[in-house]
């Protein structure tokens, strides 16, 4: 197991106002997100608990690119990772943004 | 009326001398009839007991000799594979195998007990790692890899078998052959063995009086060997959609909007694997969206692959002809003979020599994925430690410089790769396209900077590394990070940052000049998801036509009958 912790300076906030969300699962190649809105609007903050060990400087572009490209801004984002491949990663990340903006049920 | 003379005896020629007054014109046909009647004693008339296989092998066989031992990526002569591996070493030995797949047990095992010495194939998929280790090894003398095409030609040219064991459903007393849907490489394989003198010895599990239809002539085949169970079939172009990934359908939705759509694409040949599984699941969900029924992908050159049958049953499909079947498809294909190509009995005729040459002549696309992509865009299936051979790939995944016939895609791909040359005196192209994620099984990146294929060359000595697609055949290559289009890149620099741009986050992809990248993309060499309207977030499982062996069957109206390793209910 490793432990990561990226935080950035967001230039966007994330839509909606949901508190919490959950996409994926964990399983072998797959992962879990956990986001909540919980940061200045202006922070985003990731929390890696990896079970493939060594791939910092990929995780690093995974997640800057994310905060780059996606409105994360206010979340703080706790990720279990099976494995995953980074481009899976990448989609999860994607969603768990998708899904918090959503409106409340 | 023009006279006719002899002319004066003066300048007749005088006779010419013989190479060798005592030279056979037809010792070939001798030694033919030698081996018939040495392989006579163990036959009643054609027919040969299963217990009496490997005496005839021995009795007809000689040392040295060329031998096709049919099999490959499908069909087995599995019960003339195992006599041949038991036939007694001081009789037959350093035989040359000539055959498209090494793929049984047997095949190899020939080669560790001496039966076998040089070998001349093209596949070897299940094989890829004991083969590796024996030619490592010094135990196969390797003639060349070769596509199931080049080696079929080399069948006629210098590599004609003195013996072919092939396999068939069935035979009558004179020796004509029955093959079913699978007769795949045996019309070839008997052309060139029998019509040059050589032996055809088939394994048959049933003789019977009245074939359902003739598919080898008797007057080819010697001697029929009378198997208690059917040869084997691999099912080997069964994708479970239940396996399908969001990623690859991010790649399949890539392919149809950016490749499919804008060059109409209604000629066309898949490769195996989840992420053309994926389109041909999406053509009549996303394809039917886009508003591309009859626009694209009608005419195939394919195996009857179960994923196709909701684009079939939805009218998407005109044509389909087959290199082999497929296990389960039999029925369906059966009631569908406005798509395939069936015989007077109902069922599949397939032949993989015509359809490896539809898809090299016929076909404006081949999309199928592979293994390793290197910075040029050459692409290779071997890896260090498993040498797979390559199959029909590098033929349907090549542009046919001998083609003359125009069609729109192949113009405008043309166009594309040499905008400057007059248009009557350019040479079309025909889309090669490489599709895949940027990661594979276990975090194996696609994109590497050397291909294991050269050090595998170095290693064996080989001169040439086994390649499946050469860089300068492809024309794009797409990733779910987006579409390279290589036709529009004018120098290595622009190929090498296109091929970069949708690398990923593989260490090739971080390795980009993100401004290069990003004036590729103006120019459209490079297409994101944003850059086509797709949104990566909609690449989700509903949009599967099928999510399900079980909902093919359905698809199907129960006509698909998938082996029992598929079936989970």
């Amino acid at each position: 197991m490793e432990n990561l912790s990226y935080r950035y300076s967001a230039p966007r906030r994330a839509g909606g106002s949901k508190p919490l969300a959950l996409v994926g699962v964990v399983a072998s190649g797959n992962l879990e997100v956990l986001v909540e809105r919980v940061l200045p609007d202006t922070e985003c903050q990731l929390e890696i608990k990896t079970a493939a060990e060594g791939f910092g400087p990929v995780w690093a572009a995974v997640t800057s690119d994310f905060v780059a490209r996606r409105a994360a801004g206010g979340l703080k984002l706790s990720i279990n990772d099976g494995g995953a491949r980074p481009d899976t990663v990448a989609l999860r990340l994607a969603q768990a943004v998708r899904v918090i903006e959503g409106d409340e049920q | 009326m023009q006279q006719v003379s002899d002319g004066p005896a003066a300048i007749k020629p005088a006779a010419p001398v013989a190479f060798n007054s005592s030279a056979s014109w037809s010792s070939g046909r001798e030694a033919r009839a030698d081996r018939l009647r040495a392989g006579s004693a163990y036959a009643d008339g054609k027919v040969v007991e299963a217990r009496k296989a490997t005496a005839l092998l021995e009795a007809v066989i000689r040392p040295g000799d060329r031998v096709c031992l049919e099999g490959d990526n499908q069909k087995q002569a599995d019960l003339l594979a195992r006599a041949l591996a038991a036939v007694n070493v001081a009789k037959v030995y350093d035989l040359h195998m000539v055959q498209s797949g090494v793929v049984l047990p047997e095949h190899l095992d020939v080669f560790e007990s001496g039966i076998a010495k040089r070998l001349d194939y093209s596949y070897s998929g299940p094989q890829a790692a004991r083969i590796a280790r024996m030619l490592f090894g010094g135990k196969i003398e390797l003639g060349a890899v070769h596509t199931y095409l080049e080696l079929f030609a080399r069948y006629f040219i210098d590599l004609t078998p003195q013996v072919a064991l092939i396999a068939a459903v069935s035979a009558d007393r004179h020796g004509n052959l029955y093959t079913g849907p699978n007769t795949e490489d045996t019309p070839t394989v008997v052309e060139a063995t029998a019509y040059k003198d050589g032996i055809v010895i088939a394994q048959v599990s049933e003789i019977v009086d009245q074939l359902p239809r003739v598919d080898i002539p008797g007057d080819c085949v010697h001697f029929v060997v009378q198997s208690d169970k059917p040869f084997y079939v691999e099912p080997l172009f069964t994708r479970d959609p239940g396996a399908i990934t969001e990623g690859q359908i991010l790649t399949a939705m890539l392919a149809i909007k950016g490749i499919y759509a804008p060059y109409g694409v209604q000629r066309l040949n898949h490769g195996i694997g989840f992420n053309t599984a994926a389109i041909e699941l999406l053509l009549p969900t996303y394809g039917e969206r886009l508003g591309l029924k009859g626009k694209v992908a009608s005419h195939w050159a394919l195996n009857p692959h179960p994923t196709l049958i909701p684009a079939i049953e939805s009218g998407w499909v005109k044509q389909i002809h087959s290199f082999g079947s497929e296990v389960g498809m039999d029925n369906y294909i059966r009631a569908r003979s406005d798509i395939y190509f069936t015989g007077s009995d109902g069922s599949l005729r397939s032949n993989r020599a015509y359809s490896q040459t539809a898809g090299l002549y016929a076909c404006d696309m081949f999309i199928g994925s592979t293994l390793q992509i290197d910075l040029e865009g050459h692409s290779s299936t071997v890896t260090e430690s498993r040498i797979a051979g390559f199959g029909g790939a590098p033929n349907m995944g090549s542009d046919p410089r001998g083609r003359r016939h125009p069609s729109a895609p192949w113009l405008l791909a043309g166009e594309q790769a040499d905008p400057g040359t007059p248009a009557a005196l350019r040479r079309g192209r025909k889309l090669v396209v490489q599709i895949g994620e940027t990661f594979g099984d276990k975090n194996v990146p696609l994109f590497v900077e050397q291909l294991d294929a050269l050090i595998l060359a170095e290693k064996l000595k080989l001169d040439l590394a086994p390649v499946m697609v050469y860089a300068d055949d492809v024309s794009h290559i797409v990733t779910e990070e987006g579409i390279a289009n290589l036709l529009l890149c004018r120098d290595k620099d622009e190929r090498e940052h296109a091929i970069r741009g949708i690398a990923g986050y593989t260490d090739i992809g971080r390795g980009r000049d993100p401004k290069m990248v990003e004036r590729l993309r103006e120019r459209g060499v490079i297409r994101r998801p944003e850059d086509l309207g797709i949104d990566p977030l909609d690449a989700n499982r509903s949009l599967l036509a099928a999510r399900s062996i079980k909902d093919l069957v359905e698809w199907s109206g129960g006509l698909y009958a998938p082996p029992s390793k598929f079936r989970n209910w």
